[in-house]
Protein backbone atom coordinates (compact mmCIF):
# COMPACT_ATOMS: atom_id res chain seq x y z
CA UNK A 1 0.00 0.00 0.00
CA UNK A 2 2.40 2.69 -1.30
CA UNK A 3 5.00 1.80 1.34
CA UNK A 4 2.77 2.90 4.21
CA UNK A 5 1.48 0.73 7.01
CA UNK A 6 -2.31 0.31 6.88
CA UNK A 7 -3.90 3.69 7.82
CA UNK A 8 -0.54 5.52 7.97
CA UNK A 9 0.30 5.01 11.70
CA UNK A 10 2.45 2.07 12.80
CA UNK A 11 0.79 -0.75 14.74
CA UNK A 12 2.37 0.17 18.10
CA UNK A 13 1.02 3.71 17.89
CA UNK A 14 -2.43 2.51 16.95
CA UNK A 15 -2.39 0.08 19.88
CA UNK A 16 -1.37 2.89 22.25
CA UNK A 17 -4.20 5.11 21.01
CA UNK A 18 -6.70 2.24 21.25
CA UNK A 19 -5.67 1.67 24.88
CA UNK A 20 -6.23 5.36 25.61
CA UNK A 21 -9.60 5.15 23.85
CA UNK A 22 -10.66 2.22 26.02
CA UNK A 23 -9.85 4.30 29.09
CA UNK A 24 -11.75 7.27 27.66
CA UNK A 25 -14.82 5.14 27.02
CA UNK A 26 -14.61 3.71 30.54
CA UNK A 27 -14.56 7.24 32.05
CA UNK A 28 -16.99 9.28 29.91
CA UNK A 29 -15.85 12.88 29.44
CA UNK A 30 -12.43 12.39 31.06
CA UNK A 31 -9.48 13.70 29.03
CA UNK A 32 -6.93 10.93 28.52
CA UNK A 33 -3.42 11.99 27.48
CA UNK A 34 -1.89 10.06 24.58
CA UNK A 35 1.41 10.12 22.72
CA UNK A 36 0.37 12.22 19.75
CA UNK A 37 2.32 11.61 16.54
CA UNK A 38 3.21 14.03 13.79
CA UNK A 39 0.76 13.79 10.94
CA UNK A 40 1.48 15.00 7.41
CA UNK A 41 -0.45 18.23 7.92
CA UNK A 42 -0.37 21.15 10.37
CA UNK A 43 -1.89 21.20 13.85
CA UNK A 44 -5.34 22.70 13.77
CA UNK A 45 -6.34 20.87 10.60
CA UNK A 46 -7.59 17.80 12.39
CA UNK A 47 -4.48 15.82 13.35
CA UNK A 48 -6.14 14.60 16.57
CA UNK A 49 -9.21 13.33 14.78
CA UNK A 50 -7.07 11.71 12.06
CA UNK A 51 -4.98 9.76 14.58
CA UNK A 52 -8.14 8.42 16.21
CA UNK A 53 -9.65 7.53 12.83
CA UNK A 54 -6.41 5.79 11.80
CA UNK A 55 -6.41 3.74 15.02
CA UNK A 56 -9.99 2.48 14.78
CA UNK A 57 -10.20 2.01 11.01
CA UNK A 58 -10.51 -1.58 9.74
CA UNK A 59 -10.21 -2.80 6.15
CA UNK A 60 -14.01 -3.24 5.82
CA UNK A 61 -14.95 0.16 7.31
CA UNK A 62 -16.69 2.81 5.24
CA UNK A 63 -15.38 6.31 5.96
CA UNK A 64 -17.13 9.67 5.65
CA UNK A 65 -15.37 12.96 6.40
CA UNK A 66 -17.21 16.23 6.92
CA UNK A 67 -16.06 19.76 7.61
CA UNK A 68 -18.70 22.25 8.86
CA UNK A 69 -21.26 19.67 7.75
CA UNK A 70 -20.05 19.61 4.13
CA UNK A 71 -18.39 16.70 2.31
CA UNK A 72 -16.87 18.90 -0.38
CA UNK A 73 -14.69 21.37 1.55
CA UNK A 74 -10.88 21.31 1.42
CA UNK A 75 -10.36 19.72 4.82
CA UNK A 76 -12.95 16.99 4.22
CA UNK A 77 -11.79 16.20 0.68
CA UNK A 78 -8.10 15.97 1.58
CA UNK A 79 -8.60 13.82 4.71
CA UNK A 80 -10.91 11.51 2.76
CA UNK A 81 -8.33 11.23 -0.05
CA UNK A 82 -5.61 10.61 2.53
CA UNK A 83 -7.35 7.56 4.01
CA UNK A 84 -8.33 6.29 0.56
CA UNK A 85 -4.65 6.27 -0.27
CA UNK A 86 -3.01 5.00 2.92
CA UNK A 87 -5.76 2.61 4.08
CA UNK A 88 -7.54 1.78 0.86
CA UNK A 89 -10.89 1.85 2.65
CA UNK A 90 -14.16 2.57 0.95
CA UNK A 91 -15.34 6.16 1.38
CA UNK A 92 -18.77 7.67 1.09
CA UNK A 93 -20.65 10.91 1.57
CA UNK A 94 -23.86 9.18 2.69
CA UNK A 95 -24.27 9.39 6.44
CA UNK A 96 -26.26 6.17 6.78
CA UNK A 97 -23.72 4.18 4.72
CA UNK A 98 -20.69 5.17 6.80
CA UNK A 99 -19.36 3.16 9.73
CA UNK A 100 -16.80 5.80 10.76
CA UNK A 101 -17.46 9.54 10.32
CA UNK A 102 -14.70 12.05 11.03
CA UNK A 103 -16.14 15.50 11.58
CA UNK A 104 -15.13 19.06 12.18
CA UNK A 105 -17.68 21.44 13.79
CA UNK A 106 -20.90 19.51 13.07
CA UNK A 107 -22.91 16.39 13.89
CA UNK A 108 -24.84 15.09 10.84
CA UNK A 109 -28.56 15.93 10.71
CA UNK A 110 -29.47 12.35 9.85
CA UNK A 111 -29.79 10.53 13.19
CA UNK A 112 -26.83 8.25 13.86
CA UNK A 113 -27.34 4.54 14.35
CA UNK A 114 -25.93 1.99 16.78
CA UNK A 115 -22.56 0.75 15.56
CA UNK A 116 -21.54 4.02 13.92
CA UNK A 117 -18.55 5.93 15.29
CA UNK A 118 -18.26 9.71 15.11
CA UNK A 119 -14.72 11.14 15.47
CA UNK A 120 -14.47 14.85 16.35
CA UNK A 121 -11.50 17.11 15.67
CA UNK A 122 -10.87 19.19 18.81
CA UNK A 123 -8.70 22.33 18.95
CA UNK A 124 -8.81 23.01 22.74
CA UNK A 125 -10.06 20.07 24.80
CA UNK A 126 -10.06 21.85 28.19
CA UNK A 127 -13.41 23.59 28.87
CA UNK A 128 -11.95 25.37 31.92
CA UNK A 129 -8.99 26.80 29.98
CA UNK A 130 -10.41 30.28 29.39
CA UNK A 131 -11.10 30.75 33.08
CA UNK A 132 -8.16 28.93 34.62
CA UNK A 133 -4.90 29.10 32.64
CA UNK A 134 -3.01 26.60 34.82
CA UNK A 135 -3.16 22.99 33.60
CA UNK A 136 -2.31 21.69 37.07
CA UNK A 137 -5.21 23.64 38.55
CA UNK A 138 -7.74 22.57 35.88
CA UNK A 139 -6.86 18.90 36.41
CA UNK A 140 -7.39 19.34 40.13
CA UNK A 141 -10.71 21.07 39.45
CA UNK A 142 -11.83 18.10 37.30
CA UNK A 143 -10.66 15.63 39.94
CA UNK A 144 -12.53 17.43 42.73
CA UNK A 145 -15.55 18.27 40.55
CA UNK A 146 -15.14 22.01 41.16
CA UNK A 147 -17.16 23.30 38.26
CA UNK A 148 -18.62 26.48 39.75
CA UNK A 149 -16.44 28.64 37.51
CA UNK A 150 -18.07 27.23 34.34
CA UNK A 151 -21.18 29.14 35.34
CA UNK A 152 -19.13 32.32 35.81
CA UNK A 153 -18.61 32.30 32.04
CA UNK A 154 -22.32 31.81 31.36
CA UNK A 155 -23.17 34.52 33.94
CA UNK A 156 -20.88 36.92 32.08
CA UNK A 157 -22.69 36.13 28.84
CA UNK A 158 -26.08 36.99 30.31
CA UNK A 159 -24.73 40.11 32.05
CA UNK A 160 -23.27 41.40 28.79
CA UNK A 161 -25.75 40.22 26.18
CA UNK A 162 -28.96 39.50 28.10
CA UNK A 163 -28.87 35.85 27.09
CA UNK A 164 -26.31 33.03 26.96
CA UNK A 165 -24.33 34.16 23.93
CA UNK A 166 -22.07 31.10 23.71
CA UNK A 167 -23.15 29.54 20.43
CA UNK A 168 -20.49 26.90 19.82
CA UNK A 169 -18.24 24.73 22.03
CA UNK A 170 -21.04 24.98 24.58
CA UNK A 171 -19.91 23.16 27.76
CA UNK A 172 -21.69 19.95 28.71
CA UNK A 173 -21.70 17.64 31.72
CA UNK A 174 -21.22 13.99 30.77
CA UNK A 175 -22.88 11.21 32.79
CA UNK A 176 -23.37 13.63 35.70
CA UNK A 177 -19.62 13.85 36.36
CA UNK A 178 -17.11 15.46 33.97
CA UNK A 179 -17.62 18.85 32.35
CA UNK A 180 -16.50 18.52 28.75
CA UNK A 181 -15.89 20.71 25.71
CA UNK A 182 -17.92 19.13 22.90
CA UNK A 183 -15.46 20.60 20.32
CA UNK A 184 -16.61 23.68 18.38
CA UNK A 185 -19.92 22.21 17.24
CA UNK A 186 -22.81 24.71 17.29
CA UNK A 187 -24.95 24.40 20.40
CA UNK A 188 -27.67 23.37 17.94
CA UNK A 189 -25.94 19.96 17.92
CA UNK A 190 -25.61 19.62 21.72
CA UNK A 191 -28.97 17.79 22.14
CA UNK A 192 -27.73 15.17 19.64
CA UNK A 193 -24.94 14.23 22.07
CA UNK A 194 -27.46 13.20 24.70
CA UNK A 195 -28.26 9.45 24.65
CA UNK A 196 -26.63 9.12 21.23
CA UNK A 197 -26.75 5.52 19.94
CA UNK A 198 -23.38 6.06 18.22
CA UNK A 199 -19.98 6.08 19.91
CA UNK A 200 -18.54 9.62 20.04
CA UNK A 201 -14.75 10.03 20.14
CA UNK A 202 -12.86 13.32 20.48
CA UNK A 203 -9.20 13.82 19.57
CA UNK A 204 -7.03 16.91 20.13
CA UNK A 205 -3.72 16.59 18.26
CA UNK A 206 -1.87 19.63 19.49
CA UNK A 207 -2.89 19.13 23.14
CA UNK A 208 -2.49 15.32 22.82
CA UNK A 209 -5.72 14.53 24.66
CA UNK A 210 -8.61 12.32 23.71
CA UNK A 211 -11.99 11.72 25.32
CA UNK A 212 -15.19 9.88 24.56
CA UNK A 213 -18.93 9.65 25.09
CA UNK A 214 -20.05 6.00 25.00
CA UNK A 215 -23.41 5.19 23.38
CA UNK A 216 -26.52 6.03 25.40
CA UNK A 217 -24.80 8.36 27.86
CA UNK A 218 -26.57 11.29 29.47
CA UNK A 219 -25.12 14.61 28.29
CA UNK A 220 -26.52 17.84 29.77
CA UNK A 221 -25.72 21.35 28.57
CA UNK A 222 -24.95 23.71 31.46
CA UNK A 223 -27.44 26.52 32.06
CA UNK A 224 -29.23 28.63 34.66
CA UNK A 225 -32.69 27.89 36.09
CA UNK A 226 -34.07 31.18 34.79
CA UNK A 227 -32.02 31.08 31.56
CA UNK A 228 -32.44 27.51 30.31
CA UNK A 229 -30.34 26.05 27.48
CA UNK A 230 -31.74 26.84 24.04
CA UNK A 231 -30.59 26.05 20.51
CA UNK A 232 -30.45 28.39 17.54
CA UNK A 233 -33.65 28.96 15.51
CA UNK A 234 -34.12 30.38 12.04
CA UNK A 235 -37.11 32.17 10.54
CA UNK A 236 -36.06 30.96 7.10
CA UNK A 237 -36.10 27.51 5.55
CA UNK A 238 -33.29 25.96 3.52
CA UNK A 239 -33.39 27.59 0.07
CA UNK A 240 -32.50 24.29 -1.61
CA UNK A 241 -34.39 21.55 0.25
CA UNK A 242 -36.88 23.64 2.30
CA UNK A 243 -35.89 21.94 5.53
CA UNK A 244 -37.14 23.82 8.56
CA UNK A 245 -35.27 21.89 11.24
CA UNK A 246 -31.65 21.72 10.14
CA UNK A 247 -28.68 23.98 10.92
CA UNK A 248 -28.57 26.72 8.27
CA UNK A 249 -25.62 28.63 6.82
CA UNK A 250 -26.15 32.14 5.51
CA UNK A 251 -24.70 32.53 2.02
CA UNK A 252 -24.11 35.94 0.46
CA UNK A 253 -25.01 35.66 -3.23
CA UNK A 254 -24.18 39.11 -4.64
CA UNK A 255 -23.02 42.56 -3.54
CA UNK A 256 -26.56 43.99 -3.48
CA UNK A 257 -27.72 42.40 -0.25
CA UNK A 258 -28.78 39.13 -1.83
CA UNK A 259 -28.50 36.17 0.52
CA UNK A 260 -29.94 32.78 1.10
CA UNK A 261 -29.93 30.19 3.84
CA UNK A 262 -28.86 26.64 3.06
CA UNK A 263 -28.33 23.47 5.11
CA UNK A 264 -24.80 23.18 6.41
CA UNK A 265 -25.10 19.37 6.14
CA UNK A 266 -24.71 18.82 2.36
CA UNK A 267 -25.55 15.11 2.43
CA UNK A 268 -28.80 15.75 4.32
CA UNK A 269 -29.74 18.53 1.93
CA UNK A 270 -29.02 16.45 -1.19
CA UNK A 271 -30.91 13.40 0.07
CA UNK A 272 -33.96 15.58 0.78
CA UNK A 273 -33.81 17.08 -2.69
CA UNK A 274 -33.57 13.62 -4.27
CA UNK A 275 -36.58 12.44 -2.26
CA UNK A 276 -38.75 15.35 -3.38
CA UNK A 277 -37.57 15.14 -6.99
CA UNK B 1 -24.19 55.76 50.61
CA UNK B 2 -26.64 54.09 52.98
CA UNK B 3 -26.09 50.52 53.94
CA UNK B 4 -29.01 48.24 54.80
CA UNK B 5 -28.67 46.50 58.15
CA UNK B 6 -27.64 42.86 57.80
CA UNK B 7 -29.38 40.22 59.84
CA UNK B 8 -26.74 38.32 61.75
CA UNK B 9 -26.03 36.67 65.03
CA UNK B 10 -26.60 39.48 67.52
CA UNK B 11 -23.96 39.57 70.23
CA UNK B 12 -25.14 42.12 72.77
CA UNK B 13 -23.39 41.18 75.94
CA UNK B 14 -19.95 39.66 75.68
CA UNK B 15 -20.19 35.88 75.75
CA UNK B 16 -17.37 34.95 78.08
CA UNK B 17 -17.44 31.26 77.29
CA UNK B 18 -17.40 31.43 73.49
CA UNK B 19 -16.50 28.14 71.87
CA UNK B 20 -13.05 27.62 70.37
CA UNK B 21 -13.30 27.80 66.59
CA UNK B 22 -9.72 27.24 65.55
CA UNK B 23 -7.19 25.40 67.67
CA UNK B 24 -3.65 25.87 66.40
CA UNK B 25 -1.27 23.37 67.97
CA UNK B 26 2.47 23.83 67.73
CA UNK B 27 2.64 24.78 64.05
CA UNK B 28 6.05 24.80 62.39
CA UNK B 29 6.72 25.60 58.75
CA UNK B 30 10.32 26.50 57.97
CA UNK B 31 11.90 27.22 54.60
CA UNK B 32 15.29 27.46 56.31
CA UNK B 33 16.57 28.21 59.82
CA UNK B 34 14.63 31.25 61.06
CA UNK B 35 12.70 31.53 57.78
CA UNK B 36 9.03 30.73 58.19
CA UNK B 37 7.16 30.19 61.43
CA UNK B 38 8.01 27.98 64.34
CA UNK B 39 6.14 26.49 67.33
CA UNK B 40 3.00 28.64 67.00
CA UNK B 41 0.29 27.78 69.45
CA UNK B 42 -2.98 29.65 69.95
CA UNK B 43 -6.75 29.35 69.99
CA UNK B 44 -9.26 31.49 68.17
CA UNK B 45 -12.73 31.80 69.68
CA UNK B 46 -15.97 32.34 67.78
CA UNK B 47 -16.59 36.00 67.02
CA UNK B 48 -13.04 37.00 67.81
CA UNK B 49 -10.67 39.08 65.72
CA UNK B 50 -7.08 38.02 66.17
CA UNK B 51 -4.31 40.26 64.84
CA UNK B 52 -0.90 38.95 63.90
CA UNK B 53 1.68 41.76 63.75
CA UNK B 54 5.38 41.80 63.07
CA UNK B 55 7.96 43.10 60.65
CA UNK B 56 8.47 41.91 57.07
CA UNK B 57 9.91 38.39 57.00
CA UNK B 58 8.74 37.53 60.49
CA UNK B 59 6.64 34.61 59.25
CA UNK B 60 3.18 36.24 59.46
CA UNK B 61 2.14 35.39 55.94
CA UNK B 62 3.57 31.87 56.15
CA UNK B 63 1.52 31.29 59.28
CA UNK B 64 -1.58 32.63 57.55
CA UNK B 65 -1.02 30.33 54.54
CA UNK B 66 -0.74 27.34 56.87
CA UNK B 67 -3.88 28.36 58.79
CA UNK B 68 -5.85 28.99 55.61
CA UNK B 69 -5.11 25.52 54.26
CA UNK B 70 -2.82 26.64 51.44
CA UNK B 71 0.39 25.14 52.74
CA UNK B 72 0.91 22.03 54.87
CA UNK B 73 2.96 22.60 58.05
CA UNK B 74 6.14 20.62 58.80
CA UNK B 75 4.77 19.82 62.24
CA UNK B 76 1.72 20.59 64.34
CA UNK B 77 -2.03 20.55 63.74
CA UNK B 78 -4.70 23.05 62.75
CA UNK B 79 -7.98 21.91 64.25
CA UNK B 80 -11.30 23.47 63.26
CA UNK B 81 -14.35 23.05 65.49
CA UNK B 82 -17.77 23.95 64.14
CA UNK B 83 -19.95 25.64 66.75
CA UNK B 84 -22.55 23.17 68.02
CA UNK B 85 -20.72 20.22 66.52
CA UNK B 86 -18.75 17.88 68.75
CA UNK B 87 -16.54 16.65 65.91
CA UNK B 88 -13.31 18.41 65.18
CA UNK B 89 -11.67 18.70 61.79
CA UNK B 90 -7.90 18.38 61.52
CA UNK B 91 -7.23 20.57 58.50
CA UNK B 92 -4.31 18.57 57.15
CA UNK B 93 -5.61 15.10 58.08
CA UNK B 94 -8.71 15.35 55.85
CA UNK B 95 -8.46 14.88 52.10
CA UNK B 96 -7.82 17.69 49.67
CA UNK B 97 -11.39 17.58 48.36
CA UNK B 98 -12.85 18.12 51.83
CA UNK B 99 -10.27 20.78 52.66
CA UNK B 100 -11.06 22.77 49.53
CA UNK B 101 -14.78 22.40 50.19
CA UNK B 102 -14.25 23.75 53.70
CA UNK B 103 -12.28 26.72 52.35
CA UNK B 104 -15.08 27.41 49.89
CA UNK B 105 -18.04 26.89 52.19
CA UNK B 106 -17.11 28.01 55.67
CA UNK B 107 -13.89 29.99 55.36
CA UNK B 108 -12.76 32.96 53.36
CA UNK B 109 -9.43 34.49 52.40
CA UNK B 110 -8.87 38.15 51.57
CA UNK B 111 -5.59 38.73 49.75
CA UNK B 112 -3.42 41.78 50.18
CA UNK B 113 -3.54 42.50 46.48
CA UNK B 114 -7.11 42.38 45.14
CA UNK B 115 -5.71 41.13 41.82
CA UNK B 116 -4.89 37.83 43.53
CA UNK B 117 -8.39 37.42 44.91
CA UNK B 118 -10.51 38.72 42.03
CA UNK B 119 -11.05 37.54 38.48
CA UNK B 120 -10.00 40.71 36.72
CA UNK B 121 -11.53 39.77 33.37
CA UNK B 122 -15.12 39.16 34.48
CA UNK B 123 -17.69 41.61 35.83
CA UNK B 124 -18.10 42.57 39.48
CA UNK B 125 -21.37 40.64 39.66
CA UNK B 126 -19.73 37.44 38.42
CA UNK B 127 -16.93 37.92 40.94
CA UNK B 128 -19.38 38.23 43.81
CA UNK B 129 -21.50 35.35 42.52
CA UNK B 130 -18.65 32.91 41.92
CA UNK B 131 -18.66 31.36 45.39
CA UNK B 132 -22.45 31.04 45.26
CA UNK B 133 -22.22 29.29 41.90
CA UNK B 134 -19.57 26.97 43.34
CA UNK B 135 -22.10 26.09 46.03
CA UNK B 136 -24.62 25.11 43.37
CA UNK B 137 -26.68 28.31 43.07
CA UNK B 138 -28.06 28.19 39.52
CA UNK B 139 -30.56 31.04 39.37
CA UNK B 140 -29.26 34.06 37.47
CA UNK B 141 -31.77 36.51 38.96
CA UNK B 142 -30.93 35.50 42.51
CA UNK B 143 -27.18 35.61 41.82
CA UNK B 144 -27.56 39.11 40.47
CA UNK B 145 -29.66 40.23 43.41
CA UNK B 146 -27.05 38.84 45.81
CA UNK B 147 -24.34 40.64 43.85
CA UNK B 148 -26.15 43.96 44.10
CA UNK B 149 -26.94 43.48 47.77
CA UNK B 150 -23.32 42.75 48.62
CA UNK B 151 -22.00 45.59 46.53
CA UNK B 152 -24.21 47.88 48.60
CA UNK B 153 -22.90 46.26 51.78
CA UNK B 154 -19.33 47.16 50.88
CA UNK B 155 -20.37 50.67 49.78
CA UNK B 156 -19.96 50.12 46.05
CA UNK B 157 -22.48 51.50 43.57
CA UNK B 158 -24.79 48.54 42.74
CA UNK B 159 -25.29 50.04 39.26
CA UNK B 160 -21.68 49.15 38.49
CA UNK B 161 -22.43 45.43 38.78
CA UNK B 162 -21.54 44.79 35.12
CA UNK B 163 -18.25 46.70 35.19
CA UNK B 164 -15.03 44.70 35.28
CA UNK B 165 -12.77 45.15 38.35
CA UNK B 166 -10.09 46.70 36.12
CA UNK B 167 -12.16 49.86 35.95
CA UNK B 168 -12.39 50.13 39.76
CA UNK B 169 -9.94 52.02 41.97
CA UNK B 170 -7.66 50.11 44.37
CA UNK B 171 -9.90 50.68 47.38
CA UNK B 172 -12.99 49.66 45.43
CA UNK B 173 -11.27 46.50 44.22
CA UNK B 174 -10.41 45.62 47.80
CA UNK B 175 -14.02 46.18 48.87
CA UNK B 176 -15.20 44.03 45.98
CA UNK B 177 -12.86 41.28 47.11
CA UNK B 178 -14.34 41.49 50.59
CA UNK B 179 -17.87 41.27 49.18
CA UNK B 180 -16.87 38.26 47.09
CA UNK B 181 -15.51 36.52 50.18
CA UNK B 182 -18.36 37.35 52.53
CA UNK B 183 -21.23 36.55 50.16
CA UNK B 184 -21.38 32.94 51.35
CA UNK B 185 -21.44 34.13 54.98
CA UNK B 186 -18.27 32.32 56.09
CA UNK B 187 -17.62 31.71 59.80
CA UNK B 188 -13.92 32.36 59.63
CA UNK B 189 -12.09 34.85 57.44
CA UNK B 190 -8.35 35.23 56.95
CA UNK B 191 -7.11 38.65 55.89
CA UNK B 192 -3.60 39.36 54.68
CA UNK B 193 -2.88 43.09 54.99
CA UNK B 194 -6.36 44.08 53.75
CA UNK B 195 -5.47 47.77 53.78
CA UNK B 196 -1.95 47.50 52.36
CA UNK B 197 -1.29 49.78 49.41
CA UNK B 198 -4.30 52.04 50.02
CA UNK B 199 -4.05 55.70 50.90
CA UNK B 200 -5.02 56.70 54.43
CA UNK B 201 -8.50 58.13 53.81
CA UNK B 202 -9.51 55.09 51.74
CA UNK B 203 -7.95 52.91 54.42
CA UNK B 204 -10.02 54.58 57.13
CA UNK B 205 -13.28 54.00 55.25
CA UNK B 206 -12.37 50.38 54.55
CA UNK B 207 -11.51 49.76 58.19
CA UNK B 208 -14.73 51.34 59.34
CA UNK B 209 -16.70 49.14 56.94
CA UNK B 210 -14.81 46.01 57.96
CA UNK B 211 -15.43 46.67 61.63
CA UNK B 212 -19.16 47.05 61.01
CA UNK B 213 -19.38 43.89 58.91
CA UNK B 214 -17.39 41.84 61.40
CA UNK B 215 -19.74 42.89 64.18
CA UNK B 216 -22.94 42.43 62.17
CA UNK B 217 -22.04 39.01 60.82
CA UNK B 218 -20.35 37.78 63.99
CA UNK B 219 -17.27 36.85 61.96
CA UNK B 220 -14.13 35.36 63.39
CA UNK B 221 -11.11 36.89 61.72
CA UNK B 222 -7.40 36.20 61.62
CA UNK B 223 -5.83 39.44 60.47
CA UNK B 224 -2.23 39.73 59.38
CA UNK B 225 -0.86 43.25 59.30
CA UNK B 226 2.29 45.24 59.89
CA UNK B 227 0.21 48.32 60.65
CA UNK B 228 -0.39 48.66 64.38
CA UNK B 229 -3.13 51.23 63.85
CA UNK B 230 -5.11 48.70 61.81
CA UNK B 231 -4.58 46.11 64.50
CA UNK B 232 -5.70 48.53 67.22
CA UNK B 233 -8.90 49.33 65.33
CA UNK B 234 -9.96 45.79 64.40
CA UNK B 235 -8.28 43.18 66.59
CA UNK B 236 -9.40 42.02 69.98
CA UNK B 237 -6.21 40.09 70.60
CA UNK B 238 -2.70 40.34 69.18
CA UNK B 239 0.17 38.00 68.50
CA UNK B 240 3.50 39.74 67.98
CA UNK B 241 5.85 37.74 65.76
CA UNK B 242 9.55 38.04 65.21
CA UNK B 243 11.87 35.69 63.33
CA UNK B 244 9.16 33.08 63.00
CA UNK B 245 8.21 32.94 66.66
CA UNK B 246 5.49 34.56 68.77
CA UNK B 247 7.28 36.87 71.18
CA UNK B 248 4.23 38.33 72.88
CA UNK B 249 0.50 37.61 72.96
CA UNK B 250 -2.41 39.26 74.71
CA UNK B 251 -5.26 41.76 74.46
CA UNK B 252 -4.65 44.43 71.84
CA UNK B 253 -4.85 47.43 74.17
CA UNK B 254 -2.73 45.71 76.76
CA UNK B 255 0.05 44.97 74.25
CA UNK B 256 0.01 48.33 72.55
CA UNK B 257 -0.22 50.38 75.75
CA UNK B 258 2.10 48.30 77.88
CA UNK B 259 4.44 46.26 75.68
CA UNK B 260 6.60 43.84 77.67
CA UNK B 261 8.96 42.31 75.13
CA UNK B 262 11.83 44.44 73.88
CA UNK B 263 10.83 43.90 70.25
CA UNK B 264 7.21 44.89 70.90
CA UNK B 265 8.42 48.02 72.64
CA UNK B 266 10.51 48.85 69.58
CA UNK B 267 7.56 48.17 67.28
CA UNK B 268 5.16 50.36 69.27
CA UNK B 269 7.67 53.19 69.56
CA UNK B 270 8.35 53.11 65.81
CA UNK B 271 4.80 54.17 64.88
CA UNK B 272 4.79 57.56 63.20
CA UNK B 273 2.33 60.17 64.44
CA UNK B 274 1.72 63.22 62.29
Amino acid sequence: MNGYNFAYLDEQTKRMIRRALLKAVAIPGYQVPFGGREMPMPYGWGTGGMQLTASILGADDVLKVIDQGADDTTNAVSIRAFFERVAGVETTTVTTAASVIQTRHRIPETPLEPGQILVFQVPIPEPLRFIEPSEQETRLMHALEEYGVMHVKLYEDIARHGHIATTYAYPVKVAGRYVMDPSPIPKFDNPKLDMSPALLLFGAGREKRLYAIPPYTRVESLDFEDHPFEVQRWDERCALCASADSFLDEVITDDAGGRLFVCSDTDYCESRREESA
Amino acid sequence: MSRPELPGPEIRCPDLARPVLLDVQDITRLYGPGKGCEAIDFRLHAGEVLGIVGESGSGKSTLLRVLAGLEAPDAGRVVYRRPGDADETDLYAIGEARRRALLRLEWGLVHQNPRDGLRMGVSAGANVGERLMALGQRHYGQLRAAGQEWMAQVELEPARIDDVPRTFSGGMQQRLQIARTLVTRPRLVFMDEPTGGLDVSVQARLLDMLRTLVRQLGLSVVLVTHDLAVARLLAHRLLVMRRGRVVEAGLTDQILDDPQHAYTQLLVSSVLTP
